[in-house]
Order: C-alpha cells, then structure tokens, then sequence
C-alpha cells in the first residue's frame, strides 16, 4: 500500500499529468492500486458478511433445516406457514402498535425539549449531557432497571400508584401494558438524542426568518407550525428513519423484560409482547428452524422498506411548499 | 430566536427542562440505590429510596453468579479492536474517496450511500452459517469482523475530510515523493482528529452495548460478553435484583466515564452529522 506513485488529487488535476509525463513508464494500476486497496475492506466486509449471507439466506429460505439434518427443498413451505401462521402476524401487528405507542411520543417529547432548550439563553450543557444518557447505556442494562421499576408487586412504579389510590398495573403480564412498558422504555432511551438532534436542525434556521413573521403579528403557536417545522422535515425524516429501522427491529426490550427464568419466551403471557425480530430469533435459535427464520426475515425485510418509502413520501411530500 | 420571554417564561421553561432531566437521570438514581441496598429493603412497603451500605455484598454476589471479570475482559477486547479497526479503515477510505479520484468512484460511494439507507436482508442464521464455515465460531472474530468497517463511519470521515483537509498540503506532499499512505498517517490523520473522537466513542459504546449478535456467536461462558452475563443474572430463578443492578452498575460505569470524557465534543459531532445526512 505505501507504493510511492502519482496520485491524483480532485483539484490539483492538471498538475499530476505533467507528472504523468515524467512517470509514463509506470502503469495505472500503480497508481490507482494504493486508491483501491484503502477503499477494499469496506466492500471485501460486505461481499462476506452482507451480499453472501442474504444470497445464502434466500437459498435458505427455500430448505427445511434444523442445522444438524442435510438440507432439503420445500418450495414456498416456508413462506406460506410465516404468511399463514396468526402468531407471525400477531408479532407484526406487535411490532407496529409499539413503533406507534413509543414513536409519536418520543418524537413529540423531543421536539419540544429540543424547542425549550432552544429558549434557554444560558448554558445548555448539562441538559444536553443528562439527556443523551440514556442512549449510551445498553439496553440491556436498561431493561433490567426497568424490570425492577416495573415489577408487579414491589415495583417502584406500582408502588407510587398504590400511595396514590390508584390500583397496580400488571406491566409484564397483561397484553396492554406490557406493550406500554416496552414503549416507554424507547421513550426514555431515545428522546434525549432526538431532542439533540432536533436542536442542531432548530439552531440552523436563520434568526431573520422568526424576526419577520413576528413583524407580520404570527404568535408562537404560528411561528412553529408554519415555520418551525417545515424547515425541521428533513431533520425530522432522519429521526423518523432511524427510528423506524430500530423500533422494526426491537428485540432486546421484550427479550428480557418477559424472559421466564432465562429461556427464550414467544414474547411473554399470550405473545403480547413478541416482536417480528424476537419471533425471527425465537423460531431460529430456540426452535432449530433455519431455513423457516431465513423465510421470515426476507418478509421483515420487505416489511420494513415498504414502510420506509412509505414514511419517506409522507413526511417529503409536500416539501415544495 | 423567539423574543426574550417574561422572567415567568423564563422560569416556566427552566422548570420544565429540569423535569425532564430528572426524568432521564432517574433509573440511573435507581439503579444506584438498588445496588447499594438489599433486595429485601427495596421491596417492601415503604420502598428504601436511598443510597445504602451493601453495594459490596452485591457486588460479591455478583462475582459468584457470573464471571464477570472475564466477560469485561473479552467485552474490553472486542470493543478496542473494533473501534481501532474502525478509525483506521474509515479514515483512509474516506479521505480517499474526499480527496483522490479514480476510475468507478461514483459508483463505489453511490453503492455504499445506498447499504446505509436500505435495511439488511440477510438473516442471522445465513452470517452464523458463513462464519461457522470460516471456523470463526469460538473466537472474538464473528463480533469484530463484521464491524470494523461500517458504511456511515466512511460517509462521515469523508464529510469531515472533504472540507477540513487541502488540497494544497496533498499536493505539496505528493510533490516531496509522498506515498499514499504517508499522506494519509502525516496529513489526513492530524486533520481528521476531531471526527475520529467522534467515531470512536460511538463504535465503542456500540460494540460494548451489543447483545443480539453475541448472544448468538458466543455460544460458550468463556467468551460471553458483558451483556450477554448480565442477561444471564436476571434470568435465575427468585432473581435477586440488588445484584443484577450491581452487576448493571458495574458494567455501565466504564461508558459513563467514557462519555463524560468526551461529552462535550461528542454532543456537537452528533448535531453536525444529523444535519449532513
């Protein structure tokens, strides 16, 4: 790699080909070879562990499989029992009435810490730190303190509701709040590094824009509809995105939150809490059905960029205005 | 932006910033006290909520129920190949492709644009098949290797490299018979430090956070990573839950540390990076 040749730079172009005149004797792949071999990893890393194993795991999903047996064909088998099967369909519907439940929140919570922060004339370290901490910690970890808050009889959170006459929530055995519980869990891990990222987006639109609608008489309230958040939509299709491609693929919270003494579950009392990914996982590594988790996760892959483009269109749709 | 509020606005967003903060640091709060207290006082009415004198009872229990210095060595390994492996192949990809041209470019980086955006389609058992065939099962390999070079870590070196290194010094190196790996260890690297702060404490917060994939290469208690231990406390039967959050505590703290260290740098490359997307 340390090849001392010609490089081209983007700009200094015609300057290197007076060096080309000097050096002709040297090929091109000398001189681009040192270009090549640093940009190689990356695709030598995805050829191997990204383009392979999908073309494998569509193969795969096309076999029976349980590891240890020869593979043979079934046809579609696998993807007819996935599209037939109610406990799939029931960890679809899980996986989208979380996404609702913890996404609408966390994105509106964010937007208006990221707004009050932004009033904030003084320092806004401290809040900045203590709100993004949430999102360093695993989630596991998190899980695990939650478990506790959450628990049925001596959780904190139960605890408080009974001191207040109100009586306890079965947070990890009733089909509804379990999926709260799942749900406020996102919301208390990512609604400090959206409001992060929504203050970064507030803080690049131009003061004259606000000084001019307050001329024209616009009040609070006008000012962050008609122009606060039109210019945030593409700051907010990022937080949208990303979120989408994690709450798809949330697995860890139902994994532990309903885990009975440490055996893989189908997400807990009734499946309320069983998500496409948990399902995938489940049916896969507890079950030994290889070629049926293969199946499932191409589903949950066009799943997810359905939904993508979906959202991507809603949300740029009327951008031109 | 806004018109400076009354001193009641003022104080009304003041109150409800700190709610929030209260809000986000309370589990940590919690976790602390649980770790320091019996499961016992915890749970009973009315609920101990101080910070108490047990945490080394807790942390003992721990040390019986999990190896845990092992795990924190293999999570400590893993995590500090990866993020090495991660600036270094980011950094020169990226500056590579900011500054240097060459036939096919465009096309390579559009392709790469495009592994970001598009969700994986590949299932976990077709990459634990491959690295089964590669014998890689057993080793720390199958949590390194696929990591150590992600797509948005050269999308933001590149970002960074484009306007923060000239054009000018490449030149005046090349023109002192610099190779390209000269140039990229005695001019890119310098310039590209703050963004390599930057990814660097998110590739290692990741790797030191991430269960899924280890929970299913590292099949064997030698090689179980901090997560994949902690998980494993909470599922014994009559869970004593002063310990698991000992055992939380334990292994979050490095990140915290990490965090607080490079807090102020890393708050402001994240605002940055959001809006280049």
């Amino acid at each position: 790699m340390s090849t001392i040749g010609e490089i081209t730079t983007t700009r200094g172009r015609h300057q290197t080909q007076t060096e080309d005149a000097r050096y002709t004797p040297k090929s091109k792949l000398r001189k681009y070879l040192p270009l090549y071999l640093s940009v190689a990893p990356f695709f030598i890393v995805f050829l191997c562990f990204n383009l392979i194993p999908t073309l494998f795991s569509l193969y795969l999903a096309f076999q029976k499989w349980d590891g240890i047996e020869p593979m043979h064909f079934i046809g579609f088998n696998n993807f007819e029992y996935a599209l037939t099967d109610s406990v799939f369909w029931q960890s679809v519907l899980n996986t989208f009435e979380i996404w609702i439940m913890s996404t609408i929140p966390m994105l509106f919570f964010a937007l208006i810490i990221a707004f009050l922060l932004n009033q904030r004339k003084k320092s806004k370290f401290l809040f900045q730190v203590c709100y993004f901490l949430p999102y360093i910690t695993s989630i596991v970890a998190i899980t695990l303190i939650f478990g506790s808050l959450f628990a049925p009889q001596y959780g904190l959170i139960n605890l408080t509701l009974q001191a207040a006459h109100i009586p306890g929530v079965q947070w990890l055995s009733a089909a509804w709040p379990m999926k709260w519980a799942i749900a406020i869990l996102v919301i208390w891990r990512w609604t400090g590094y959206n409001a992060l990222i929504y203050t970064a987006g507030l803080q690049s639109i131009p003061g004259e824009f606000y000084e001019a609608a307050r001329v024209d008489g616009a009040n609070t309230m006008n000012i962050f509809t008609s122009i606060t958040l039109p210019l945030l939509r593409p700051v907010i299709l990022f937080t949208v995105i990303t979120s989408t491609i994690g709450g798809m693929t949330l697995f860890v919270e139902p994994q532990i939150l309903f885990s009975t003494n440490g055996s893989t579950n189908g997400g807990g009392v009734g499946h309320a809490g069983l998500t496409m990914q948990l399902y995938q996982y489940w049916q896969a590594f507890t079950q030994d059905r290889y070629g049926y988790g293969a199946a499932v996760s191409w589903i949950m892959f066009f799943i997810i960029l359905i939904f993508t483009f979906i959202n991507w269109n809603v949300i740029m749709r009327n951008n031109d205005q | 932006m806004f018109q400076r509020g009354t001193r009641i606005q003022r104080i009304i967003v003041d109150v409800l910033l700190v709610v929030g903060l209260l809000i986000s640091i309370f589990p940590f709060y919690w976790m602390i006290v649980m770790s320091t207290n019996k499961t016992g006082d915890i749970y009973s009415v009315p609920p101990k909520l101080i910070i108490g004198n047990q945490l080394w009872i807790n942390i003992s229990h721990v040390l019986q129920s999990i190896s845990f210095f092992q795990s924190f060595f293999n999570t400590l390994i893993i995590a500090c190949s990866v993020t090495i492996l991660v600036l270094f192949f980011c950094s020169i990809a990226g500056f590579t492709f900011a500054k240097f041209d060459f036939p096919g470019k465009n096309v390579l980086f559009v392709f790469l644009i495009g592994t970001i955006i598009i969700p994986p389609a590949s299932s976990l058992v077709a990459i634990f098949v491959i690295m089964a065939d590669l014998h890689l099962i057993g080793t720390y390999l199958p949590e390194i290797i696929p990591n150590m070079v992600p797509a948005f870590g050269i999308f933001w070196m590149r970002q960074y490299a484009l306007s923060s290194i000239p054009t000018e010094l490449i030149d005046a190196a090349k023109m002192d018979g610099c190779g390209h790996l000269r140039l990229y260890w005695n001019v890119a690297l310098p310039a590209l430090r703050p963004a390599l702060g930057f990814l660097a404490i998110t590739t290692f917060v990741f790797v030191w956070n991430d269960y899924l994939w280890p929970l299913i290469v590292f099949n064997t208690p030698n090689l179980y990573t901090l997560q994949v231990s902690l998980a494993q406390l909470n599922g014994v039967y009559n869970t004593d839950y002063s310990m698991v959050m000992a055992g939380t505590f334990m292994a979050t703290i490095p990140l915290i540390i990490i965090f607080f260290i490079g807090a102020r740098q890393f708050i402001a490359n994240l605002s940055a990076g959001a809006l280049k997307f």
